[in-house]
Order: C-alpha cells, then structure tokens, then sequence
C-alpha cells in the first residue's frame, strides 16, 4: 500500500511539475509567439466561419440585469472632465480626425440629435461575468460617413477622457466591427443618460467583443493605417499594459 | 506464461496523449480564468450583484496555470489548448470510426446493462479484478460507459459551452445560447462538465495504479499489454 501511495504522490506531483513546467515554457519567446497565435487563429476562424454583419443577441426589456455593472474606470475625475460633467456635458466635443477627408469636432448634442439606434445587448466582461442593459446612441458610421475614411484607414482608434495609472485609455477596432449595424456611439443606458462610472457622456460598443473594448468617456476617434506608433502599440490599455488580446471576439 | 496482446490502436495512443496533455493544461488555466471572477450563475446574466449559486475563493497557484495571477497568459494557453481539444477530438472520432474502434471496443451490447452484469462488474472493481479472464483485451461495462460518457456527452458539452462564451461565435450562432439558457449557465455548465472531466482523470488515473501502472502505461505507448494471469 505504501508503494501505491507513493506512486500516487508521485503522479500528484508530476501534475504539479507540469503546471509549473507550464510557467517556465510560457518564458520561451517561440512559446510566447505560439500562445499569442491562438488570437490571430480564433480570429480568422470566426471571421471564416461567421457572417461579417451578423448581428448579436438582443434581448427583451424585461431580459435586463436587474444593476449594471460598472468596470474599470469610474470616474475620470480630472479637472477637466470633473468640469463637463458640473456642465452636463454641454460643451464636451468628439473629434473624428486622423486619416479622413474631413475633420469633424462634434457637440454631444449633434450627436444626440442624429438617427439613433436602441439595443438591448449583453456585455461580457474578459472576467466572465455579464450584464444585459439597453443602449442608444447613433451607429459609428453615421460619424463616420460625413468625415470620409481615406482608402489607407484600416483602425478606428478610440481616445478617452480617463486614464489608468497614468495611462490615458484607449481602444481600437477595425472597419468591419466599425461599420457594423450593432456598432454605436452611445449616450444613454437603460433610457437615462450614460452615468459617469458606464462612460458619460459617450460610450462605444462593439457587442461581439468582451468589454475592454466598449471605450468610455471617448473624446477623440483617430483613423489609423497601423495600430503600431500609438501607444504601447498594440491596439488598447490592457492590451498594452496586460497582454489582452486585440481581438476580444472569444 | 505470459502473454502480450496488440491492445491500442495507433489513433487511440497518439489523441490519448495529445489530449491528457490539453486537458490537464485547460483545467489549470480554466481555473486560474475562474479566479478573476470566481461565481457562477444560471441565466442570461449574472455580476456582482446578481445571485450566484456557487462562489470560490482563489484557486491556489499548484492547480492554476500560470502559477500567479495573469488573466491574459491564462487566457492564451486555454484558448491555444481549446483547438487542440477540438480538433483533436473531432480527428480521433474520425479515425475510430473508420478503424472500428468505436464499434469494437465502445458499443454497449444490451445484456452488459442488465442489473446482474452491472453489479457482478462492480464487485469485480471492488475486489480490484478488471479484466475478464475469457476475453482480458475488451473492455468491462463500467469502462465502456466512462468511456461513453466522457467522449460522447462531457468533452463535446465543454466544447460546446466553450463556444456559447464566446461573443464573436454568439452572433453567429445564436442557438447554442438558446440550447444552453444563457451565457451565465453555459459558463456553469463548462465548470461543470469541466469538472465531471477532472473527476473522470482523477479515477483513470488510480485504477491504472490499482491495474498495474506500467503495464498500462507501456500499452498506451507502445500498444503491447501483458495480458494478467
């Protein structure tokens, strides 16, 4: 019997080395580009398998989360921003600039005076948990349009209001989640106006992608040929900071 | 006296090893992505505030994959791993389709469920007798129905609420969320498949003790089993 509990030990412990055995391979740069593989082979699975324009789930009202969660920044609180939300946003402006013919800088009111859709979508936090709420706000591309994207935009880099440790945030998606009929710049939740902590006064949502990628408190929207010379070059905060993947589709 | 028999098939030992490997490293990776919201729901929804029917604290760092807590890194080996479990098993069903293996070694006959086989096979495990000394290379019904609910009902449920988690596959299946209640109980039911997993890899891995670890072992290399006496 001894000899079997050893033997037992023995293959406790070796499921305990191969978990850390699992740590020291992930520090091997041919591991590390092996692993990171996996998002661009999801990616290109989903978009091979899956409809560009396939529309997420949207739910009845009575479907929603009783609380919206909110995530991550909860208030930008700078002067700055601490000074539109005293104003209620009056003056906050959106600029869309970058690679586009024309330049716009947007009131939120022009904004909340275009065509608007409502959605009632899930949002998946990279966590797992999730939280059904209703939004409205106008589809990207009726920003986008007026603006003209020059042929050589590939990204629409979103800039916003708050930053992480010092850190501005900052989210990017490309032109088939950009012209998306799903895809909106929002400014209510749950028929109120977007509170401060879900991204006052203008939210993104991608809704077939986790929540790091739904920007809050977006003030500037940059046309972009490479996500490379912004930031820490790969595409978004935590992407930078934490290795999330760019694409948050899975 | 002793003899040796051809036991597993070439399909058989490749996926065997291919897939312990993906699975040990999905459930510690599983687990180190449970950690960073460590409830679980029934619904559509489900967050802090939300009722969860079952909470953890953190998994500690000998089961989690990475060791310390890395959301990201935890999320590329399961998400690497997940298309080697897939693909995987889709590759081996195929080869045993068409080598037989199903149809030999799995299929249930009608008279190993009655209640005098199933409980004369549970007193054989009890008294540690595995093999039948008529026929030593097939399987015994207690075998055969893991075997059976593992391939055919656990690893394609936690492939298929793996799916149903997935935001991007979501919008273009949207079925699978229906089948399943929601995102919130797909994530639940991936635990506990996941789970059901984990237990079956636990008693595998104890009656390959209890039946003579390296004879198991070499037949699952080499595809040679000594047959006991």
């Amino acid at each position: 019997m001894s000899r079997l509990l050893s033997r037992r030990s023995a293959l406790v412990v070796g499921a305990g080395g191969l978990v850390a055995a699992c740590d020291r391979v992930a520090q091997l740069p041919a591991a590390q580009q092996l692993l990171g593989g996996a998002e661009v082979a999801h990616r290109g699975l989903q978009r091979a398998i899956t409809a560009r324009d396939a529309l997420a789930v949207e739910y009845r009202p009575e479907q929603r989360s009783p609380i919206f969660r909110a995530n991550g920044t909860n208030n930008p609180n700078t002067p700055d921003y601490n000074a539109h939300a005293a104003n209620r946003f009056a003056d906050w402006r959106v600029r869309v600039d970058g690679l586009v013919t024309r330049p716009l800088s947007l009131r939120l009111d022009q904004i909340r005076s275009m065509p608007s859709r409502q959605q009632i979508t899930r949002h998946d936090c990279v966590e797992g948990w999730s939280a059904i709420g209703k939004w409205t706000g106008p589809r990207l591309s009726r920003l986008l349009d007026p603006a003209g994207l020059r042929p050589d935009a590939r990204y629409l880099v979103f800039h916003c209001a708050d930053a992480i440790g010092g850190r501005p945030y900052y989210e990017s998606i490309d032109l088939i989640d950009a012209f998306h009929p799903q895809t909106i710049l929002a400014w209510a939740l749950n028929d109120r106006l977007l509170g401060v902590p879900n991204g006052a006064p203008l939210r993104l949502r991608v809704e077939r992608q986790l929540g790091y990628k739904h920007a809050k408190y977006v003030e500037r929207i940059e046309a972009v040929a490479s996500l490379n010379p912004i930031a820490g070059g790969k595409g978004g905060f935590w992407e930078d900071v934490a290795g999330y993947d760019w694409y948050a589709g899975i | 006296m002793t003899r040796s028999i051809h036991r597993h098939r070439l399909a058989t030992r490749l996926w065997h090893w291919v897939n312990a490997v993906a699975v040990i490293i999905l459930i510690g990776s599983g687990l180190m992505i449970l950690n960073a919201h460590p409830r679980l729901y029934w619904g559509r929804y489900g967050a802090n505030f939300d009722h969860a029917w079952l909470t953890f604290d953190r998994f500690p760092r000998w089961v989690t994959i990475p060791q310390n807590y890395n959301l990201a890194l935890a999320r590329n080996w399961h998400l690497s791993f997940a298309l080697v479990l897939g693909f995987g098993l889709l590759a081996y069903m195929v080869a045993s389709l068409l080598n037989r293996h199903f149809q030999r070694d799995l299929a249930i006959r009608r008279r190993e469920l009655s209640w005098a086989h199933l409980t004369a096979d549970i007193r054989a495990h009890l008294a540690f007798r595995f093999h039948d000394p008529e026929a030593p290379g097939d399987y015994n019904v207690l075998q055969k129905l893991s075997y059976v609910l593992v391939l055919f009902g656990l690893l394609p449920l936690v492939i298929l609420t793996g799916i149903a988690m997935s935001p991007g596959l979501n919008a273009a299946f949207p079925w699978v969320l229906e089948v399943l209640g929601g995102r919130q109980s797909a994530r639940s039911i991936h635990f506990l498949a996941a789970s059901g997993i984990t237990l079956f890899v636990i008693v595998h891995l104890v009656l390959v003790i209890l039946a003579g670890a390296v004879n198991e072992v070499r037949s699952m290399v080499t595809g040679r089993w000594r047959v006991p006496e």
